[in-house]
């Protein structure tokens, strides 16, 4: 047998879930990379097909393959309007595992994830070192948004103008916290999310002073790492696991009614991706990770529907409210149908919301897809911010730390004064 | 394909729009009908009219066939090369170059997608009609090409219905201008419409001219449920036969409804038979007389309940539930065929019994919904084409389907075309020399046989 027959074989666990695609091609109208390129590979009927070739033995090596499945955004655009229902982000995650388990990691991503990623504390030490070093490479660009760009020409940074590490991460300031008085009763666990963590902590201290406004009896478990979001999209499923483990038997210590977060890319991974790419067979932890995603929540989405958060009271000092409008991160409105409450709570900050055409399109970062495919994901960023600029808004609230970069990047490369905040950070500055 | 072709090809469009890869290519081996994929030896975009001519020309002289694909969604495999042939992508080709709001006309590109059009006249106060249930993403070059229908043919006709002129490049390159921007034009043949359909066997268009309406000023929908599927194509055969034409008159069977109702939860009545989902537009005076006379209509056939949206929310509440039949019924089977054999509006109530009957003798699952007022109804068959037995049988049942609406004076396909799914049926409905004239006059136009060879006529 060779390999290409053994890799056909792993393929084929693919099936039951490839045959739903009926070829209709409907995703071609919105798949944001298909849009910049026409190119069929790249939308999810070619790329399904593609995995439908290696099934069959078409080809005689899976690099082109494997090449094309990682030119994807994984915004889950195609999904969200599938009529047929096909699974498209589960089946690009198991067979990215697939095509990485058969060729192994390149090895950078191999010191990454494998030494730094899946050991949270190890991961901390590093990124701290990393930030103070990075003063050194790049330069203050002096933007609003607090970008920084290349201060060296380096082939990873281009010429993006990207925000910096924080000087000190969320987990630092931890022990600083003073825990809330338990008037609601209601027990709220927060996963930070590493962008959160060490790139924008403000929302994390953002999202600590709201809970404790609304009165919950907060935790934020310690050793808290990477939801595994960014190992599995590359294939590492071993990380992934190892990820998840860490965090079940973290969180299992706990006692909590919700996990909120206010990453939309770690709500969807805990909320889907958890239960349903567990791999182990231990009964009870497969049932503990049902039972997480069900109480996993969107913070906004928390404040709205648990919390109930009244509408803005006008302060004596207000004059004009503040024109904002909204960015739908892939990972919250396609992913899991959250839309009016992000909304809700930027109204409830006190601002007046006006919508951009096509809110609800992806800007462009994909996570890795943004290194690997800088100059596409730049193209599609340009669109969001046209839509941005053409509201004449002074800000731009977005519930995605990764949406909150890319939308920096692009605003701030045109010199734009549009601050970029998310809802949470409105909502924190609105409380007296 | 020999490199030096490629390379000329290459030279041509520049590198980044001649995909050789295997890989590449294989996503052009398919389209959106069941059938066994073939892979080109390469795929080329075209970014303008001069490219497009010079590729015809070299594959001419050099015997290449060309299949040109727009979005890749027609149901009939029109869009599947042939092994030593080249795919043509219209993608590039996709600019409005203009909307004439005094004469009523847009000219475009054939890489423009269908509802981008219909979105841009809109703004403007005018109506692009033809709304194939692939609008998001087909292009109008495909619609020309397949005569596309829609939800509104049965008052607005079909995309044939607005097409005024074409320019194309015939199979030798030359460039050939057909119609006119005017609203009559009696200039020699009616070349433009005998491209409406064509699949891609008798020129590549390049240029579409197209009739616009003024937007009707009102509408009004109803949805009318009946406790049995006859009582409700007998309304549509009486609709039709006391003068009123809707702009649409949708049927869905009460497989569909049950279907409709799991995936979206639209409020469907569940034990209904079948429901009759209709809509009337125009002067607001009409729309209410028309409007009450449907009704009236409905309840003497014996409609169980009968309910007029009261708002824009219900109207769009209905048709919503309309366009999600396809998706709640592809969920079901891994395996979907969208047949659209056709019949004379009166004979619907027939056909509908024709399908029932052909389910159960081939024990197979149709779901049946569709444009009842043009008689086109859209039999679905679900399953899986792994099993061979059962797809055996619903390869019997189709034929089966198609006999039935030739007997009853319809035809094999009402808006997805022939392609190569339904060659070997051809000479059923049209007899040997209609297809021995059309095999003449290709043959007549493109000597070497480059054009979409095995497309319509078989070869
Ligand atoms: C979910 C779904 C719903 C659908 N609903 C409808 C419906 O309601 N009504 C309906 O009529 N159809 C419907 N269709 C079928 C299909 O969308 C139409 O046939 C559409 O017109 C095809 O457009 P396309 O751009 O995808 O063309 P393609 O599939 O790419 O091509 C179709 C044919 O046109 C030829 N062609 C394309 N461009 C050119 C050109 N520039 N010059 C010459 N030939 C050309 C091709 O060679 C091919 O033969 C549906 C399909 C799907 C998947
Ligand atoms: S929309 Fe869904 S079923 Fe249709 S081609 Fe894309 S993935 Fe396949
Ligand atoms: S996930 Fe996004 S980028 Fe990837 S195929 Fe789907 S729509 Fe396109």
């Amino acid at each position: 047998m060779t390999n290409m027959d053994e890799l056909a074989i792993f393929v084929k666990e693919l099936e039951e879930q490839l045959v739903i695609c009926i070829r209709c091609g409907l995703c071609q109208s919105v798949c944001p990379l298909f849009e910049q390129t026409g190119k069929e590979a790249d939308v999810a009927r070619g790329k399904l097909a593609l995995l439908n070739g290696l099934m069959t033995r078409l080809f005689s090596d899976p690099d082109g393959v494997n090449k094309r499945l990682n030119k994807c955004l994984l915004c889950g655009s195609c999904a969200a309007n599938c009529p047929s229902g096909v699974n498209v982000l589960e089946i690009f995650f198991k067979a990215r595992t697939i095509l990485t388990g058969y060729k192994g990691l390149s090895p950078v991503k191999k010191i990454i994830f494998k030494q730094a990623l899946s050991n949270p504390k190890t991961f901390n030490t590093l990124m701290a070192w990393a930030g103070k070093f990075q003063k050194l490479l790049v330069k203050s660009n002096k933007t609003i948004q607090g970008t920084s760009c290349a201060r060296f020409v380096s082939p990873l940074l281009f010429s993006r103008h990207f925000i910096p590490l924080a000087n000190k991460p969320f987990h630092k300031s931890l022990t600083a916290l003073k825990p809330g008085s338990t008037v609601s009763g209601i027990r709220v666990a927060l996963f930070t999310g590493c962008l959160i963590d060490k790139i924008l902590p403000n929302i994390a201290h953002a999202s600590v002073k709201v809970l404790q406004h609304c009165n919950v009896n907060l935790i934020i478990p310690e050793t808290q790492g990477c939801c595994g979001i960014p190992a599995l999209a590359s294939g590492d499923r071993k990380t992934f696991n190892t990820l998840l483990a860490h965090h079940a038997k973290l969180l299992q210590k706990q006692k909590f009614d919700y996990l909120v977060t206010a990453c939309a890319t770690c709500t969807s991974t805990i909320k889907k991706l958890w239960p349903s790419l567990y791999q182990g067979n231990e009964n009870s932890l497969k049932k503990y990770l049902d039972n997480l995603s069900k109480k996993t929540m969107d913070i906004n989405q928390f404040l709205v529907d648990v919390m109930h958060i009244g509408p803005y009271k006008t302060h004596e000092d207000d004059n004009s409210s503040e024109t904002v409008t909204y960015h739908d991160p892939c990972h919250l409105k396609k992913s899991l149908g959250i839309c009016v409450q992000p909304r809700q709570v930027i109204t409830a900050s006190g601002k007046y919301l006006k919508e951009m055409e096509d809110a609800d399109k992806c800007c462009g970062m994909g996570g890795s897809f943004n290194l690997s495919h800088y100059d596409i994901s730049t193209k599609i960023g340009k669109l969001k911010q046209k839509s941005i600029v053409e509201t004449n808004c002074s800000t731009v609230a977005s519930g995605c730390p990764a949406c909150i970069m890319q939308i920096s990047d692009m605003l701030s490369k045109t010199g734009s004064s549009i601050q970029v905040k998310h809802p949470i950070e409105l909502y924190a500055d609105s409380l007296l | 394909m020999k490199p030096a072709l490629l390379k000329e090809l290459q030279y041509i469009t520049g590198k980044e729009y001649l995909f050789t890869d295997i890989e590449d290519r294989m996503t052009y081996s398919y389209d959106a009908a069941v059938l066994d994929p073939k892979i080109p030896c390469a795929v080329v975009m075209p970014g303008t009219d001069e490219e497009l001519g010079k590729i015809v020309l070299l594959c001419n002289e050099n015997n290449i066939p060309i299949t040109v694909r727009g979005s890749g969604t027609n149901l009939s495999g029109g869009t599947i090369p042939e092994e030593k042939g080249i795919v043509l992508l219209t993608r590039r080709l996709n600019n409005i170059i203009e909307i004439n709001e005094q004469d009523m006309y847009a000219v475009v590109q054939p890489g423009v997608v269908t509802a981008a059009l219909a979105k841009a006249v809109e703004k403007i106060g005018l109506f692009y009609p033809p709304d194939p249930g692939s609008q998001a993403v087909s292009t109008l070059g495909g619609n020309v090409a397949e005569n596309a229908g829609g939800l509104r043919g049965l008052k607005y006709g079909v995309t044939k219905d607005y097409i005024m002129g074409i320019n194309f490049f015939d199979a030798t390159g030359e460039y050939i201008k057909s119609g006119s921007k005017t609203v009559k034009c009696a200039t020699g043949y009616n070349i433009a419409g005998l491209m409406a359909g064509s699949e891609g066997t008798l020129g590549i268009i390049s240029e579409i001219t197209l009739k616009l309406i003024p937007c009707p000023t009102c509408r009004t929908s109803m949805v009318a449920a009946y406790n049995s599927i006859e009582k409700a194509s007998e309304t549509v055969a009486a609709i039709i036969a006391g003068r009123i034409v809707p702009a649409t008159l949708e049927i869905l069977d009460n497989f569909t409804i049950r279907a409709v109702e799991d995936y979206s939860r639209a409020g469907l009545p569940v034990d209904a038979a079948a429901l009759l989902l209709i809509e009337v537009d125009g002067h607001p005076a009409v729309v209410e007389e028309e409007g009450a006379r449907v009704v009236t209509l409905c309840e003497t056939m014996g409609a169980s309940n009968i309910k007029v949206a009261a708002n824009d929310q219900e109207r769009d509440r209905i048709w919503s539930a309309r366009r999600s039949a396809l998706s709640a019924l592809a969920k079901l089977k891994p395996t979907l065929v969208l047949e659209d054999a056709t019949v004379p509006r009166s004979r619907i109530p027939d056909m509908v019994k024709a399908l029932q009957q052909i389910a159960k003798d081939f024990q197979i699952s149709i779901g049946t919904f569709g444009h009842a007022g043009d008689g086109n109804l859209h039999p679905t068959i679900l399953t899986d084409k792994r099993d061979k037995k059962e797809w055996h049988r619903v390869e019997l049942a189709i034929e089966q389907i198609f006999d039935k609406a030739l007997e009853m004076g319809g035809t094999l396909s009402g808006e997805h075309g022939i392609g190569i799914a339904k060659v070997p049926f051809l000479k059923k409905e049209t007899g040997f020399s209609s297809i021995e004239f059309s095999k003449r006059l290709r043959r007549a136009l493109d000597p070497n046989g480059i054009l979409n060879p095995g497309k319509i006529t078989g070869v």
